[in-house]
């Protein structure tokens, strides 16, 4: 097997005193959907804040392409090709739609998304451009966290919870522009507490317990009974 | 009638210096939350350096301009970078301090380089012409000043709202971390903000020194009319800011015209009076 894009050895994250993370291994390889389930305070958005650069690890606990890139600051990891779409969407409000995208293409990497192409993928935003981020309802902000990161042109896209708080039916909008987003050979980490979404569109599965990885496997190999153990930390 | 009409016109005009005054405290708090108590002191920093520039090179302060702003530009973005970033973060408190220190710390220095001596910029004729208007007389400095407060009003209007640097801005003072993602280096458009910002004192501080005599101490009187105006005008917005300048000048010149020592006092008062009715002041920013 080829080298993974992305991958973690022994990561150990803090807050302080509090350690949110222990040990966490993962390889992630080009061009893979892969899901991170687990319950609230698991260490879901840890990782993607470690990942992405928000919380600075040791550099070699996080390497990208073969790039030790744990120490890096979050704008020197977005440059390499890592974007992410932050949990609860934070779009910036003093910005219009347009202007939100267009900061996420500021790192100026070469790729098939622009604002055309990410109008296309979201129609409604193309209509609403010109309006302030804030006015639009939570399912079209959703589109432009999504569409912001995609602007970058990343390699890997980091998802957190791009289900919360959303409607049902606004989520299947959104779930069902991810092959769109992905099929162009896109490298995908699908953070989501909504299980079945996540097992839907991935193709390997990570669960995190309390800051450890308490199962891994293939989508379709894992059963509900493992999920529900790794995710509760009782056997059901 | 007329008197007044003039004390009216002399206070607007007036009020473009304070607006120059404030619009690089309005900028660095806008963007950063920064409240910058070295402001005053900055500006009298720059009217030194536009100071020695004149007597080395023998220039008309106008073109010392061209000296002095890449000058404070410079030092802002260093200042930024070397010192205030560190200050930075959930606590107010830290810059408040270090900027307070700072405020010193340039005093000292520039009564230690230039002597407590007032010294004014010489600008030729300038200071003295004037156009009449009816049975106005109207300084052509004043006007100037005023003209040049409004173009750069004018011009961070437009960098703030229609240019890649401006969103840059407005994006890390929404929020810091997600800027950060977007490819941001807070730390590096921090000091860009402080270096437009200490351009713009550049402007101001040239501007004050061929319009009145300065000396080191006179900082901090500067920094409250430009805190007045901005308060006034509203935090974080630029239009407001010019203003809010307006309204303190023209109720300093009312003041005078009352009676010579109430110039200043006038302005305070003006200033109390619109924190009491409209804590705010009286544009606000716009919510989008």
């Amino acid at each position: 097997m080829s080298d993974p894009i992305l991958s973690l050895s022994k990561l150990n994250a803090y807050y302080g005193d509090f350690q949110a993370l222990y040990g966490v291994d993962m390889d992630i390889h080009a061009g893979e959907v892969v899901a991170i389930i687990g319950a609230n305070g698991a260490g879901k958005s840890t990782l993607m804040r470690s990942i992405s650069g928000l919380m600075s690890n040791a550099s070699d606990q996080v390497r990208f392409k073969g790039e030790a890139i744990g120490s890096l600051r979050a704008d020197e990891v977005a440059y390499r090709g890592l974007a992410l779409v932050p949990e609860g969407r934070q779009l910036f409000p003093s910005l219009s739609v347009e202007e939100n995208l267009m900061l996420g293409g500021k790192v100026g990497r070469a790729g098939p998304w622009s604002l055309d192409t990410v109008f296309e993928l979201f129609p409604v935003l193309q209509e609403r451009r010109k309006q302030a981020s804030t006015s639009l309802s939570g399912g079209q902000q959703q589109m432009v966290a999504i569409g912001r990161a995609l602007m970058a042109n990343p390699e890997v896209i980091l998802f957190d919870e791009i289900s919360l708080g959303l409607a049902p039916v606004i989520i299947k909008t959104i779930y069902d522009a991810l092959p769109g987003i992905i099929g162009g050979g896109m490298t995908a980490l699908v953070v989501e507490q909504d299980i079945s979404k996540a097992l839907e569109v991935s193709s390997r599965v990570f669960c995190l317990q309390e800051g450890r990885v308490s199962l891994a496997g293939a989508t379709h190999d894992v059963t509900r009974d493992q999920i529900t153990a790794a995710y509760f930390g009782v056997v059901a | 009638m007329i008197e007044w009409i003039n004390v009216l016109v002399q206070g607007v005009l007036l009020g473009g210096l304070y607006a120059l005054f404030a619009a690089g405290l309005s900028l660095i708090f806008g963007v950063m939350r920064l409240v910058n108590i070295a402001h005053g002191d900055l500006i009298i920093l720059a009217a030194y350096l536009g100071l020695s520039t004149t007597i080395m090179f023998g220039v008309h302060p106008f073109a010392a301009a061209l000296l002095v702003l890449p000058v404070m530009a410079i030092i802002g973005y260093v200042l930024q970078r070397g010192i205030l970033n560190q200050t930075l973060g959930p606590d107010i408190l830290p810059p408040l301090l270090v900027t307070f220190g700072l405020s010193v710390i340039i005093q000292n220095a520039l009564l230690e380089g230039y002597s407590a001596d007032p010294q004014k910029l010489s600008a030729g004729a300038i200071e003295t012409a004037s156009v009449n208007v009816g049975s106005l007389t109207i300084g052509i400095l004043p006007l100037l000043t005023f003209a040049i407060a409004v173009a750069v009003i004018a011009g961070l209007q437009w960098m703030f709202y229609s240019t890649a640097l401006g969103r840059g801005f407005r994006a890390v003072s929404d929020n810091q971390d997600i800027a950060q993602l977007m490819g941001l280096n807070k730390a590096h458009v921090f000091g860009l903000a402080m270096a437009l910002a200490l351009a713009v004192t550049g402007i101001a501080g040239i501007l004050l020194g061929i319009r009145t005599s300065f000396d080191p101490s006179i900082g901090g009187g500067r920094l409250i009319f430009g805190f007045e105006a901005v308060i006034i005008g509203g935090l974080g917005n630029i239009w407001g800011t010019l203003a809010g300048g307006v309204i303190l000048g023209v109720a300093q010149t009312i003041g005078a015209k009352i009676d010579p020592g109430w110039q200043v006092l006038a302005g305070h008062i003006a200033f109390l009076v619109v924190l009491a009715i409209r804590p705010n002041g009286l544009f606000p920013r716009v919510q989008h």
